[in-house]
């Protein structure tokens, strides 16, 4: 796995409280990880700080899930 | 009891009656303070009263990208924004069936538009920190209405219900956000009231007078402090009584 997909696994799990296995490619953030709207406003907010990148708000609507993300991230940054 | 050692409040409309009695109750606990306000010279003079830990932030409410520079430069000026005291209003009383169009938006700007917009800045911040707290000064008007004065009710009560829907989507990150619904309080702007005027209004009010700013100040320093982390959501009303809501 990428270095990416380590550190956004590693905040996804500390932010969420979810176990690591669980935090896969398709894992939804809401629908299967627990989160709700506001704790994904704030993923993208740990995201933005770990990575030094901006995530517009449109952007920041289409990451639904683990793989999104890091897709995401690897583009920006 | 209310110590704020250690917090940092953006006060806005410091340079009014109430906004300095607000700023002054929050300094008072120890907090450091933010005065904003369109007057600069009342704003330096309240920063030259206080001392250490003010910071005089000059601002225009109805300038958007001052607005939103704002918080940031409270944040620098101070280090963080803990508490956000949306204090600043004014007023352009008309008949309802003469409000210009005109009287109507400068008020709903200020009042309400700007009011959402520095709540806006203060929220990320804030949500990281797991602690913060929102007072929006409302008015017993925006509960009650007052002929003459449909803009400045309609946005006050529009603060009521934005504070109490910011209220419900950051409770669980230990943000408060609560109003505080003042009656009438003897400030520049109930001056301008006629004595017969005042009379009349006295009569509403159980208490049979108007209130002081201090009392205004008291009511915010309490939704403030620590203790009061389990009120969200809330319209504090100080009125004397004139409408017990």
């Amino acid at each position: 796995m990428s270095d990416i997909a380590d550190r956004v696994k590693k905040i996804v799990v500390e932010h969420l409280g979810v176990e690591e296995d669980k935090v896969t490619e398709n894992a939804s953030f809401i629908d299967d990880l627990g989160a709700d709207s506001l704790d994904t406003v704030e993923l993208v907010m740990a995201f933005e700080e770990e990575f030094g990148i901006e995530i517009p708000d449109d952007a920041a609507e289409t990451i639904q899930t683990f793989g999104d993300a890091v897709k995401f991230i690897t583009q920006a940054s | 009891m209310f110590d704020l050692t250690g917090k940092c409040a953006l006060i806005t409309g410091a340079s009014g009656g109430i906004g300095g009695s607000i700023a002054k109750a929050l300094h008072g606990a120890g907090a450091t303070v933010g005065l904003s306000g369109t007057r600069v010279e009342p704003l330096e003079a309240l920063a030259a009263e206080l001392g250490e830990r003010a910071h005089v932030l000059p601002c225009n409410l109805s300038d958007k990208d001052a607005l939103e520079a704002l918080p940031k430069q409270a944040a620098e000026a101070m280090g963080a924004v803990d508490i956000l005291v949306n204090n600043a209003g004014i007023t352009r009383d008309q008949l309802f069936m003469r409000m210009s169009d005109d009287e109507w938006q400068s008020v709903i700007d200020v009042n309400l538009t700007a009011t959402m917009r520095l709540c806006r800045g203060v929220m990320r911040p804030m949500m990281k920190a797991r602690w913060g707290r929102i007072i929006n000064i409302s008015s017993v008007v925006g509960a009650i209405g007052n002929p003459g004065q449909a803009n400045y009710a309609a946005s006050k009560a529009g603060v009521v219900g934005m504070t109490k829907s910011i209220a419900y989507e950051v409770a669980s990150r230990g943000i408060t956000s609560n109003a505080v619904a003042p009656g009438f309080i003897a400030t520049a702007m109930t001056e301008k009231l006629t004595e017969e005027q005042k009379t009349a209004i006295n009569v509403k009010i159980p208490a049979a007078r108007m209130g002081l700013p201090e009392e205004i100040a008291a009511a915010v320093l309490y939704l403030a402090s620590p203790e009061a982390g389990y009120v969200t959501g809330t319209v504090l009303h100080v009125n004397g009584g004139m409408a017990m809501v």
